[in-house]
């Protein structure tokens, strides 16, 4: 084979996550040790190492079922699986990739839903105020989601303990901090 | 002595009783904490998990308003904002060209030069070597320290304790009188910001820590990070309903803890926020 074939654009889903993460698929050889220490593999529909392996066979079927998987978003970036990883692979960073591959390509998974709708409603609050004002995340995720009585019961009880404000504070800066996010690139690298 | 300070969103919400504690803590020692001016939230889980760029930008927004107000060291008492921040100084560290880039997007010069630590290091370098001398009434209780994910995960980065079995709590609270115990939830995850959109996970996940202190015999889990106190101690019906168990063990800050044996009242350290009553027998 020649050496220019290893140059050739690797349009694998493996190849787009190595390209822009620098994260290499290939060099896991499936000892188990990120599903056997993931708290929450057995919530997966495929642990860890599976969505290795399934990375490493470059079958489109495959990809399209990593991408659609319930894993990566359950996936609470608890950083344990590149910690025990022997050959460092960096998983989160990798699951980091495929969630936003995952929402660009709108395949988020249906019981993924909430999570996505909260994170959004976690940045919107951010774009807005600067901060993260609860109230605000609260009343935009149940809006997002019509989860409108999750928590209702928590409430009074926040209240009288002083943990939670109704007006957000709002930074001076806000402009520069709706800059950074009409600025940010929202496409993968090319 | 000045010292910066990144609160973080949850230490202005429902993390205020961690926040009072720093503070007091800080007042006790002399210590001035002056908070970064205009600071912004680090963009947290959900800022990585959607937008890389936009994950590296808040928190380096942050750092380039420290530096310009010439805040070199910063203590920054959330476990995750501290992994934010490190990690993005990390990653720009190594990376020169993104570094540029995301300068382009903050409109602001970060040069990384800010010393970030957690709320351990803080105690480790401003507070430990004065600590046993100003010990007015120890702290004398079997306690499980628990470290949760992001102030030792992932180590390489971090730098800072060892990734399976820490122990710099651990002898912060021996120095006040405590009996930190061996016990094996100690870096376990507590279900982290899934708390509102996954609740019952978090029950499990939290449950599983709870179980694992009280079944070694600890009085109180003493913790460093906002997101694990409000998943064990204002999320505890939830676990408990899940689990149909009825823990009642308290969750205490490592701040807190460390203010009551200096002589802090129980309300200077924020106690009478907490979900479950702490309620130690005098000792």
């Amino acid at each position: 084979m020649s050496s220019g074939a290893h140059h050739q654009e690797d349009n694998s889903l493996a190849g787009k996550v190595r390209h822009n993460t620098q994260v290499h698929a290939q060099r896991c050889y499936q000892c188990g040790k990120c599903s056997a220490g993931c708290p929450l593999s057995a919530d997966m529909d495929y642990p860890p190492s599976m969505i290795l392996r399934m990375l490493q066979t470059g079958d489109p079927v495959l990809e399209d079922k990593i991408l659609r998987s319930y894993t990566i978003w359950v996936c609470l970036s608890c950083e344990m699986c590149i910690q025990r990883c022997p050959m460092e692979v960096d998983i989160p960073v990798m699951m980091d990739y495929l969630r936003q591959e995952s929402n660009r390509q709108k395949k988020v998974n249906p019981k993924a839903k909430n999570i996505v709708s909260f994170h959004k409603s976690f940045l919107d609050s951010i774009k807005y105020t600067g901060r993260l004002s609860e109230i605000l995340l609260v009343v935009d995720y149940k809006l997002r989601s019509w989860k409108l009585m999750q928590d209702v019961i928590l409430m009074p009880s926040m209240i009288s303990r002083g943990k939670l404000h109704f007006i957000p504070e709002r930074i001076k800066g806000v402009k520069s901090i709706s800059k950074i996010f009409s600025k940010v690139s929202k496409e993968e690298k090319k | 002595m000045k010292v910066g300070i990144y609160p973080g969103c949850s230490l202005t919400g429902s993390a205020r009783d961690y926040n009072e504690s720093v503070f007091a803590l800080a007042k006790a020692f002399d210590i001035e904490l002056e908070q970064i001016p205009d600071w912004n939230c680090c963009g947290a889980t959900a800022a990585h998990n959607m937008n890389k760029e936009l994950s590296l930008a808040l928190p380096a927004r942050i750092l380039a308003n420290a530096e310009k107000h010439g805040l070199t060291d910063i203590v920054v008492p959330c476990a995750a904002c501290y992994s934010r921040l490190v990690v993005t100084q990390h990653e720009l560290h190594h990376d020169p060209e993104l570094k540029n880039r995301i300068n382009e997007v903050i409109g602001l010069e970060y040069k990384g030069t800010t010393n970030i630590m957690n709320v351990i290091q803080f105690v480790d370098k401003f507070i430990v070597d004065k600590l046993e001398s100003k010990v007015v009434k120890k702290f004398n209780y079997n306690v499980a320290c628990y470290y949760g994910c992001l102030m030792v995960r992932p180590a390489k980065i971090l730098k800072y304790d060892r990734a399976e079995n820490p122990q710099t709590m651990d002898e912060v609270m021996r120095k006040i009188g405590a009996n930190a115990l061996d016990w094996n939830y100690k870096v376990e995850c507590c279900g982290a910001g899934l708390s509102i959109s996954k609740t019952d996970m978090v029950a499990k996940l939290s449950g599983k820590i709870i179980e694992d202190a009280t079944y070694h015999g600890a009085e109180a889990i003493i913790v460093a990070c906002p997101m694990c106190h409000s998943n064990l101690d204002m999320r505890r019906k939830d676990i408990n309903s899940f689990w149909k168990t009825k823990f009642n063990i308290p969750v205490i800050y490592l701040t807190q803890a460390i203010g009551l044996a200096v002589g802090l009242t129980e309300k200077e350290v924020g106690f009478k926020r907490h979900f479950v009553k702490v309620d130690l027998k005098s000792a």
